[in-house]
C-alpha cells in the first residue's frame, strides 16, 4: 500500500509541475498588458470608504452622545436592544461584558465595543460600511459620528456632551488594544507543539 | 417534538438521514438515546422506477441536468441574510464539491450583481490605479486550480457543545472543493506597478455589508487569484459572482466575494471582521489576530452518524484531510480510540491547499471501536488531539478548530460523533 501512495504522489507532483501555467510572468511576456483604463480621482472617491486607525478616510463632520442616541435607537435598537444589549447570536451585544478578558475560558462571554475592540475607528468604518442592516450606507457622516459617539460614551470611553470628529475619534484609546497578538502558529508542531 | 419516549434512537436516526436536520436532533434525550433500537421506520416515499427500466423508452433530453431522484444531498440553510449552509459531508465522493453544495457563510445576503456593470477598482499604492471590468479581466492570462476554502469557525459546534449525533456536515460543513479559473493576483500587481513599501492590501466584497479583509501582498504575489469561474462554471452567487478573491489556505472570510476594490497600503485596515470578529481568544488574556493560515485537519465521512453498519466485514473507512500550509502527506488511521495508529491510503491528487481523500481497509470484528482520523502536512505539522488543542486554545476560543475527530462505532453497528476525544 506504501509504494501505492509513493507512486501516486509522485505522479501527482510531476503532473502538477508539467501541466500548471506559472504563476509568475517572465520577461517574454508584456511588462502592461494595458487591460482595462486609468481609474480616476472621481471612480475611486465613489468606492475609496475605508477608514483606519490613523484616521485616513475619516470625513469631516461630528456628532454627539446626545444626538446619537436617537440615530441609534430609530437605526439600531431593533435589532441590539435599547441599551446594546443585543438579540444574540443573530444580532451581537454591543455594550458591556466582563473587562477581564477571560474569553477563551468561556464563550459564552460576551465581546463588546468595550472588551474586544482594539480600534474606535473600526466602528465608523464598519457602521458606514454594514449598518442599519436593512439599510446600509444610509446615515450621513454626522450621524454616523453621532453614534459612534453614543456607543463609546455607554461603554465610558468619552464624556457626555463630546462632539466626536475625526481628530477626536483618532484619540480613543481603547482599553483592550494590548491584549491582542501576532499569529505564532508555524507550520512543524511534531505532534507535540501545538499552538 | 421529540421527546416521546416511544419514538425510538433509530427512528430518530432514519429521520436525520432523511432531513440531516440540526433542530431535530437537538432535542434528543438522553432517555430516547438508550432505548433500545426498533425496527427502521420505512423511510420517506422514494420516487417511483419501472420495474425492469429496460423494457421502456426512458426521458428525452434537458437542458439543464438533474440528479436523479434517489439522490438528494442538501445543505442546511438558516434562513437569515447572515448565516450558513453547510456542505453534505457524508453525501460526498472523492473531493469536488458540487457547487450547488458548496458551503457558504453570508454576511449580508447573498447578492444579485449584473456582471456587465460590476467592476474591480485597484488603487493605493500603486503607479496606475485601474478599474477593470468582467470582460477586462478575462483578457488577462488565467490559471486554473484545486483549492479548498474553509471557514476558520468549521467545527465551532463540535468543540462546543458536541452531541453524539452530529453528522460530518454538522460538525465540519464549512468546507468544500472545487477547481478554480481566474487570474494570479501577482499579474494584477504587476500590471499597476505596486510600490515596494506596500506591505498590505485591503479586499473588498461589494455586498450589502462591503465586506472587507487585510491581506499581505506577500500573498498575492504568492498564489492568490481573482476567481470567475468554479467547477467549469461561472461563479455561483453564493459563492461570490461575477468574482472573488481566492487565497488558497487561508480562513474563509479572507476569500472575499462579490470582489469590487483592492487597496494596496502600509499597514493593515484593522477592519472589524479582523479585529471584534475572526480573532483567536487564547488564555492568558490574550487574543490571536491575523491567524490567517488553516493548519492540516481532516475527518472521516464514512462510517459516521447517521449510518448503522449492517454486520461485522470488511468497512472503508473513508474520508477527507487537507491543510493550508501545503500538502497533505499522510493521513493516519485509528479504530482503537487513538492507542495504534495505520497509514490510509490517498486515493486523490496531492496538490497543495486541496482536500486529499483518503481510505482505508477496516475489517469490523463487531464489538465497540473508536475510529479516528490523523492528517500530516509537507510542513510536518501532524493534527492536534482535542485536548491538546484545548490546552492551548481554551474552551472559548473561537476559530480553527482543527483538532482529530472521533467516530464511536457501538456493537450493534450505530455510528455517533464522540465529543470527548
Amino acid at each position: 500500500m506504501k509504494l501505492r501512495i509513493a507512486v501516486v504522489a509522485v505522479v501527482a507532483l510531476t503532473a502538477c509541475k508539467l501541466e500548471a501555467r506559472d504563476d509568475y510572468l517572465g520577461d517574454k511576456d508584456p511588462k502592461q498588458f494595458g487591460i482595462g483604463h486609468t481609474a480616476t480621482a472621481q471612480e475611486i472617491a465613489a468606492e475609496d470608504i475605508d477608514v483606519t486607525p490613523d484616521g485616513k478616510g475619516l470625513p469631516s463632520g461630528s456628532g454627539t452622545p446626545e444626538q446619537g442616541s436617537g440615530v441609534y435607537q430609530q437605526n439600531c435598537a431593533t435589532c441590539h436592544g435599547v441599551s446594546g444589549e443585543g438579540k444574540p447570536p443573530a444580532y451581537p451585544q454591543l455594550i458591556g461584558g466582563p473587562k477581564t478578558f477571560d474569553f477563551a475560558s468561556d464563550f459564552k462571554t460576551p465581546r463588546t465595543i468595550g472588551n474586544y475592540w482594539p480600534y474606535a475607528t473600526t466602528l465608523y468604518d464598519y457602521i458606514r460600511r454594514a449598518m442599519p442592516l436593512t439599510a446600509p450606507g444610509s446615515l450621513t457622516p454626522d450621524q454616523t459620528y453621532a453614534v459612534t459617539a453614543f456607543l463609546l460614551y455607554k461603554e465610558g470611553l468619552v464624556p457626555a456632551g463630546t462632539s466626536l470628529d475625526a481628530r477626536r475619534l483618532v484619540a480613543v484609546q481603547m482599553p483592550m488594544r494590548s491584549h491582542f497578538v501576532d499569529d505564532d502558529r508555524r507550520g512543524s508542531n511534531g505532534g507535540k507543539n501545538v499552538r | 417534538m421529540m421527546k416521546n419516549a416511544s419514538i425510538s434512537r433509530r427512528t430518530l436516526i432514519a429521520g436525520a438521514a432523511a432531513a440531516a436536520g440540526g433542530a431535530l436532533l437537538g432535542d434528543l434525550t438522553e432517555a430516547d438515546a438508550q432505548q433500545k433500537a426498533a425496527p427502521p421506520v420505512a423511510p420517506p416515499a422514494s420516487p417511483v422506477a419501472p420495474a425492469d427500466p429496460s423494457k421502456a423508452p426512458g426521458a428525452p433530453t434537458t437542458a439543464v441536468g438533474s440528479r436523479s431522484p434517489f439522490v438528494n444531498p442538501q445543505r442546511t440553510p438558516t434562513g437569515e441574510i447572515t448565516g450558513t449552509a453547510l456542505t453534505p459531508l457524508q453525501d460526498l465522493s472523492g473531493t469536488i464539491t458540487p457547487a450547488d453544495l458548496h458551503f457558504t457563510r453570508i454576511h449580508a445576503g447573498v447578492p444579485t450583481i449584473d456582471p456587465a456593470k460590476h467592476t474591480l477598482l485597484i488603487h493605493g499604492m500603486v503607479d496606475r490605479p485601474i478599474e477593470l471590468s468582467l470582460a477586462d479581466l478575462k483578457r488577462f492570462p488565467a490559471v486554473t486550480r484545486m483549492h479548498f476554502v474553509e471557514c476558520s469557525g468549521n467545527g465551532r459546534a463540535a468543540y462546543r457543545t458536541p452531541k453524539p449525533q452530529m453528522t460530518p456536515q454538522q460538525v465540519d460543513g464549512m468546507i468544500s472543493n472545487s477547481e478554480w479559473t481566474g487570474i494570479p493576483l501577482s499579474t494584477l500587481f504587476r500590471e499597476v506597478g505596486v510600490h515596494k513599501d506596500a506591505d498590505w492590501f485591503l479586499a473588498e466584497g461589494g455586498d450589502a455589508c462591503l465586506m472587507a479583509r487585510s491581506v499581505p501582498v506577500s500573498k498575492g504575489n504568492d498564489d492568490a487569484m481573482i476567481a470567475y469561474a468554479q467547477n467549469g462554471e461561472a461563479l455561483r452567487p453564493e459563492q461570490g459572482f461575477p468574482i472573488r478573491l481566492l487565497l488558497p489556505g487561508y480562513e474563509g472570510n479572507m476569500n472575499v466575494k462579490y470582489l469590487r476594490r483592492i487597496k494596496l497600503g502600509s499597514d493593515p485596515f484593522y477592519t472589524r471582521w479582523e479585529t471584534s470578529k475572526y480573532t483567536d481568544p487564547l488564555p492568558g488574556g490574550k487574543a490571536r489576530w491575523f491567524s490567517f493560515e488553516l493548519d492540516a485537519k481532516s475527518i472521516i465521512t464514512s462510517p459516521a452518524f447517521p449510518e448503522k453498519l449492517s454486520g461485522p466485514g470488511w468497512w472503508p473507512i473513508s474520508g477527507l484531510a487537507w491543510s493550508g500550509r501545503g500538502r497533505i502527506t499522510r493521513v493516519d488511521i485509528s479504530v482503537d480510540g487513538g492507542k495504534t495508529w495505520a497509514e490510509a491510503e490517498l486515493v486523490s491528487p496531492l496538490t497543495p491547499k486541496t482536500q486529499v481523500r483518503f481510505q482505508y481497509l477496516w475489517n469490523w470484528k463487531g464489538g465497540d471501536a473508536m475510529i479516528m482520523s490523523r492528517a500530516v502536512d509537507d510542513q510536518g505539522y501532524v493534527q492536534p488531539t482535542l485536548a491538546q488543542l484545548k490546552a492551548v486554545r481554551g474552551p472559548g476560543t473561537d476559530y480553527h478548530f482543527n483538532s482529530i475527530r472521533a467516530w464511536r462505532v457501538a456493537s450493534d453497528g450505530i455510528v455517533t460523533f464522540e465529543a470527548a476525544t
